[in-house]
């Protein structure tokens, strides 16, 4: 029997997140390389779209069924993957690093006694082996890894893989009811902020900082953002004098993001959030200072008031978009 | 009842990052080494718990003689004793884990605090594989903790918005930004901690699954381009957006 890999779709409001497609698709890449099985496993009550991963190489699902495990369990999910990966002999396990995924692979990882990539942002297989790049010190450098355990796990950053779908496939799935859950450690609540848009899942996010002189300026950000569909990002000064709340936070200390767009508004630049926003494939800077050291790094400056320039690009975007 | 946090010595966030010579590690000279900043939640925490509750703080940090000076800090704040972990040899995650698994376990805490990450190597693992390796209940990345009595209900960042987790002790909790307002260490803390000893233990060795190949420096961003000076710019910037960046 070939040796297997699975990849861990997670659901959420029974859809699988995109993050997911992108782990899978980089899941079946690999198990073409190296002509393995592959199989994809997800851990819901209702999920309605388990078919399309077909859609990015992978086959069949199997999907693991209980009400109560509409939410996330770090025991429940962490007993029923490890007791998969053990019954199908599966070799590699792939997940994205997402919040759920950050918080679960280590416990698998601890079962199998083997070694975890986190945080990985490219997976290469040269020389018979799977190379996995990460970013350290919030992507001041990078590191390459390789696994030297039998079994693996790799976590993936979100938002970094591309899904793109490489057939018109409908995945099988197999649905297996389970009871007798380890509910020790279980999700009662799950509280979202009103349909904002999060930094580490957005493709443009529009960020504010000191140069915004003060919250009662941010709706300046949040009207940008609004137009370009964008999530809204600050800088760590703005956090921790309290104008805008730690989620948003971009930088070392914060999120490290890999958007489309990043555009940075009167945020001149420290260290620490460069490392966090650098790998942003456009970056807009409008600052006042010229000498300001995000100028370094965007792709497009304006060295300029923001209470100026803002309002007039959210006119000229809002002129295109109508027309 | 004994609460240990487990602390990290890493270099400040302002520091630039160069790569030695063997490819396999970051140049430490002339870099300011801190105390890790998601661990100043965490020693927070376990000394509002022990307000809470009652009983000893124990910080425990793995690492060389520069991690004293972050020991000290946690004393500095309030914590009651510390351990050094004395190996500066290459460890994975899961190594370090099990090394503070074993002294967690020789110290018989109940309930153990962590950073979220620690911000040099940015694995954001470290705590929940200690809570598998030592069969402890586990949230992650805490943004609010209520433990009474047995159980703990905890708040738990995730993609925009917060889980609320149910679990009972033993737990290991780790810090996320937000979770409290970190004290500041009085100066009567900071002469006290000069006085403390910190115990010195020699960890066991476990084998590595994670083999570094070589650290890199990201390819350079390509020089900036600053497209004007006023609103003058703005219809340039709206094209190229438009046309070159593909995102309007």
């Amino acid at each position: 029997m070939a040796n297997k890999i699975l990849v861990f779709l997670e659901q959420r409001n029974n859809q699988i997140k995109k993050s997911s497609f992108e782990a899978a698709r980089v899941a079946s890449d690999i198990a073409s390389k190296l002509n393995y099985e592959i199989e994809a496993i997800a851990i819901g009550n209702n999920i309605d779209n388990l078919q399309e991963v077909g859609n990015y190489g992978v086959n069949h699902v199997v999907h693991i069924k209980n009400p109560q495990l509409e939410n996330y369990s770090t025991s429940a999910f962490t007993k029923i993957i490890t007791k998969y990966l053990n019954e199908t002999n599966a070799e590699i396990f792939f997940m994205s690093g997402t919040a759920l995924g950050k918080d679960l692979a280590p416990h698998i990882s601890v079962k199998l006694d083997c070694g975890l990539a986190s945080d990985c942002i490219a997976l290469e297989y040269r020389n018979n082996e799977l190379i996995a790049t990460r970013p350290i010190f919030a992507g001041k450098a990078l590191m390459d890894i390789k696994l030297t355990s039998t079994r693996k796990i790799f976590m993936l950053r979100p938002n970094v893989f591309k899904a793109d779908k490489i057939s018109d496939t409908s995945a099988d799935v197999k649905t297996i009811n389970v009871e007798d859950l380890d509910l020790s450690t279980r999700v009662i609540e799950v509280k979202k902020s009103d349909g904002k848009l999060d930094v580490t899942e957005a493709d443009i996010i529009v960020s504010g900082g000191r140069g915004m002189k003060g919250p009662e300026h941010f709706h300046l950000v949040e009207q940008l953002a609004e137009v370009l569909g964008a999530a809204v990002g600050a800088s760590r000064a703005v956090v921790d004098a309290g104008w805008r709340p730690h989620s948003e936070q971009v930088g070392q200390t914060g999120k490290t993001v890999s958007p489309t767009l990043y555009v940075a508004l009167g945020i001149s630049g420290a260290i620490q959030h460069l490392a966090g926003m650098r790998s942003s494939k456009y970056i807009v800077a409008i600052n006042k200072d010229k000498d300001a050291p995000i100028f370094q790094i965007a792709d497009y400056g304006i060295v300029g008031d923001v209470f100026e320039i803002v309002p007039s690009l959210i006119e000229e975007i809002k002129k295109i978009k109508s027309n | 009842m004994k609460i240990a946090v487990c602390i990290n010595h890493v270099p400040d966030t302002a520091a630039k990052i160069n790569i030695s010579s063997d490819g396999k590690n970051i140049e430490s000279s002339g870099v300011a080494y801190v105390l890790n900043p998601y661990d100043e939640f965490a020693i927070e925490e376990a000394l509002k718990t022990k307000e809470l509750l009652g009983g000893e703080t124990i910080a425990i940090s793995l690492g060389g003689e520069a991690n004293k000076e972050t020991l000290r800090k946690a004393l500095a704040m309030g914590i009651d004793e510390a351990v050094l972990l004395k190996d500066e040899s290459y460890r994975d995650s899961l190594s370090v884990a099990k090394a503070l698994a074993d002294e967690i376990k020789s110290q018989g805490a109940e309930i153990v605090f962590f950073g979220k990450q620690s911000v040099d190597y940015d694995n954001s693992i470290v705590g929940q594989l200690v809570a598998e390796l030592l069969g402890f209940n586990s949230v992650s990345t805490v943004v609010e903790l209520n433990i009474s009595g047995n159980k703990i209900i905890a708040a738990r960042e995730i993609e925009g918005g917060k889980e609320i987790v149910e679990t009972s002790l033993p737990v290991v909790i780790t810090a996320q930004k937000g979770l409290n307002e970190p004290r500041y260490a009085s100066l009567k803390g900071i002469m006290a901690a000069k006085k403390k000893v910190i115990t010195e233990k020699q960890p066991a060795v476990y084998q590595n699954y994670v083999e570094v190949i070589e650290l890199k420096k990201p390819a350079p961003k390509q020089q900036g381009r600053i497209l004007g000076t006023d609103v003058s710019a703005v219809p340039e910037l709206v094209r190229l957006l438009r046309e070159e960046a593909k995102v309007i």
